[in-house]
């Protein structure tokens, strides 16, 4: 138990919370037909903590957060100047510049390598979940004595905050974005103002993939804004129900992938005592889920091709 | 160092340094040339799904081949093995979006992270195996030349060879199929077969591409070529030929750069000297830049104030906006205090006189005026035949009150 409380608590906790937040913004994206936005914005955050580096010394959160905040905001600027100025179709304008920015960040990375820092390209794509320890985690009433919560590791009420504003952005809005999703010229004209409403999804995209991306790494991130929303998407027609669907998948996923990640080897029993990547796994279990949701999903036809009962 | 870059450029740092130039050129060429069909497919994305696909062939390969010789590091295991996991990767991108509801967009995203999570947990496997090689490894995700072998570089240039030569003689019916896929199959090319072709080739040029660029960045080369490349042409073909020229010289650029210091990361370099080609075409290409756009559409407003500005003086109206005022200043039209020239008088009612002509054309052929790109600002002598405006004059009846 202590064990469990000191290794796995917080790395579990961490990966539901941010699970389960991407999930949420996911619904949307995967409507909207946006799910790369979460893509190009997860990998952009590297240029943004490596300037953010070089620019203030340090590796500190605050300022790791605000680098890889400016750098989703110039993504999202480049990619919508480049469409409209450029006249390029949108899939093609952001694979520029996501590519072109973190092409530049690997760059100032390896420059910087050279004066003895401390991160690398594989650390920020998948992250280091399993280094979350609470070392005063050492039974059940640690949880509640304020000493051994005192050392609960930071990023457990980073991302639990950036989940609440996630949270009520969402409930806040919810009728802007349904709305927007379905009919942005219908939003426009009932004054559902669809541009800023969608420039807070993107910024609430960018702000859960910073969050996540210091504590289990960018990939997780990706997986987990399109995985179990799309999913979800295939198993009803109704939003209210796939936003439970999808925040059930991404539930599922982190628990069971984390586990596996620790124990699965050992409990295959095949003599390997050794753990995987946990976000790594995650994201794989939240694949399979899809897979499974692909062949098994009671809507998982078109709705033009559904037949009527 | 500029001596070192210059002895790269000029193909005199070595042997082996000069073929991994020519192979990344090849690449560089093979990836720009169909990157373009895929752009006009509009599917570019799509291998960012194949890239990232190929991790978990990559170490499964590099698990098998360690079990058997003790180091992972065989070039061509590995690139089968990534190819294999890519065309799975593929196949299920195709399958998701055409079997269920949901987009390509999301099938994409869900195999790109899926793929590359398992790929993920696999390399964690093998950072615990007792296998030797293993930084070749992670060489795949951000790309490495400086400690390539002249094999692997050789390997690398023969197969983008034989790619470019595949795309070249394919060239027409991916062009078909790209504008027009219901016309290719009465020709007989099917469309089906076609686009698998064309996503085999990308993904052979992702594959092979792998260890040059690395597997995030090479999405990039087959990308930013042909959408630099679109820039300067409209032809499709000469598209095709400018993408691949530009992803040559990309390659060129970017290698030879990275050979100046061990430490520099080739894809990184290659993707940014992509990048700044792209930057320069994006400002400045004649027909589509930014500086030509913003150019036309200041000529554009200039006329539109011109013609209303003399139309206004035709009609004895006042005129009230700044630039329209100013514009009719500059070339004599009306005094400083906003009474029109003799000069200005005749320009108006050459205006109006054209206004009018432009006015029946519309009402009389309005299927042909709406092919007209310039919506009657251009002379309409410039636009019709003489004879064509010798009759619309004839119809052009006096207005009430006009003494002609």
């Amino acid at each position: 138990m202590s064990d469990f409380m000191m290794f796995s608590l917080v790395p579990m906790s961490v990966a539901v919370i941010i699970g389960m937040t991407c999930a949420l913004l996911g619904n949307f994206l995967v409507l909207r037909r946006q799910s790369l936005i979460g893509d190009a914005i997860s990998h952009v955050a590297l240029p943004g903590i490596v300037v953010s580096f070089l620019l203030t010394g340090t590796l500190a959160s605050t300022a790791m957060m605000l680098g890889a905040g400016v750098s989703a905001l110039v993504t999202v600027v480049m990619i919508e100047l480049i469409r409209r100025l450029g006249r390029v179709e949108i899939s093609a304008a952001m694979g520029v510049t996501f590519t072109s920015l973190f092409a530049f960040g690997v760059l100032l990375l390896e420059w910087s390598q050279a004066s003895g820092v401390h991160l690398d390209v594989e650390h920020a794509l998948y992250g280091n979940l399993e280094s979350l320890i609470w070392f005063e985690g050492v039974s059940l009433a640690s949880l509640f004595d304020p000493v051994a919560l005192a050392d609960l590791p930071p990023q457990l009420a980073r991302v639990a905050w950036v989940g609440l504003v996630v949270v009520a952005y969402v409930v806040i809005f919810r009728r802007h974005l349904v709305v927007g999703s379905f009919d942005p010229d219908f939003a426009a004209s009932v004054r559902a103002h669809p541009v800023i409403v969608d420039l807070l999804l993107v910024t609430m995209v960018a702000i859960a993939a910073i969050a996540a991306f210091e504590a289990v790494g960018s990939i997780i991130v990706i997986a987990m804004f399109i995985c179990p929303a799309a999913a979800a998407r295939l198993m009803t027609n109704r939003l209210g129900a796939q936003i439970a669907w999808s925040q059930l998948f991404a539930l599922i996923s982190s628990i069971l992938g984390y586990l596996l990640a620790g124990h699965g080897l050992i409990w295959l029993g095949l003599g390997f005592d050794i753990s995987v990547s946990a976000a790594g796994m995650i994201a794989t279990i939240s694949g399979l889920i899809l897979l499974g949701a692909c062949l098994f999903g009671p809507q998982r036809q078109r709705s033009g091709a559904a037949t009527e009962h | 160092m500029i001596e070192v870059w210059w002895s790269a450029l000029t193909f005199t740092l070595g042997y082996n340094t000069s073929l991994v130039t020519i192979g990344a050129m090849l690449l560089g060429a093979g990836a720009g040339m169909i990157g373009t069909f895929v752009l006009l497919r509009k599917r570019s994305l799509i291998s960012d799904a194949i890239s990232h696909a190929t991790l978990p062939g990559l170490a499964l390969a590099f698990i098998v081949a360690g079990l058997v010789q003790g180091d992972g590091r065989w070039l061509p295991g590995l690139l089968m093995g990534a190819a294999l996991s890519a065309a799975l990767g593929l196949w299920l991108v195709q399958l998701i979006s055409a079997r269920t509801r949901l987009g390509e967009d999301a099938a994409i995203g869900a195999v790109l992270s899926t793929f590359f999570s398992f790929g993920v947990v696999l390399i964690t496997f093998i950072q615990s195996m007792n296998v030797t090689g293993q930084s070749g490894l992670t060489d795949y995700l951000v790309g490495s030349t400086a400690g390539m072998l002249a094999s692997e570089a050789k390997l690398i240039a023969v197969c983008a060879l034989g790619l470019l030569a595949a795309i070249f003689v394919l060239r027409r019916d991916f062009l078909m199929v790209c504008f027009d896929a219901p016309f290719a199959r009465t020709q007989g090319v099917s469309p089906w077969r076609v686009d698998l072709l064309m996503l085999t080739l990308l993904m052979a040029v992702v594959v092979i591409g792998l260890k040059v660029t690395g597997l995030i960045l090479i999405v990039a080369l087959t990308i930013i070529p042909p959408v630099t490349a679109r820039f300067w042409t409209n032809r499709p073909l000469r598209m095709v030929a400018l993408a691949s020229l530009i992803g040559a010289l990309s390659a060129y650029i970017g290698v030879t750069l990275s050979s100046i210091n061990e430490g520099l990361p080739t894809g990184s370099l290659i993707v940014l000297a992509a990048f700044g080609l792209f930057m320069v075409s994006f400002l400045l290409s004649p027909q589509r830049g930014v500086f030509a756009t913003l150019l036309a559409h200041q000529r554009f407003r200039r006329r539109v104030h011109l013609r209303q500005g003399l139309l206004a003086v035709a009609r004895d109206e006042p005129i009230f906006d700044g630039l329209t005022l100013r514009l009719l200043q500059r070339r004599g039209y009306i005094r400083r205090d906003g009474v029109a020239t003799p000069s200005g008088h005749a320009a108006a009612r050459d205006s109006e006189h054209e206004e009018r002509l432009w006015a029946l054309y519309r009402r009389r052929y309005p299927d042909d005026a709406l092919h007209q790109e310039h919506s009657g600002l251009e002379p309409i002598a410039h636009v019709l035949p003489p004879d064509a405006i010798t009759a619309l004059e004839a119809q052009l009846q006096p207005r009430a009150g006009e003494s002609t």
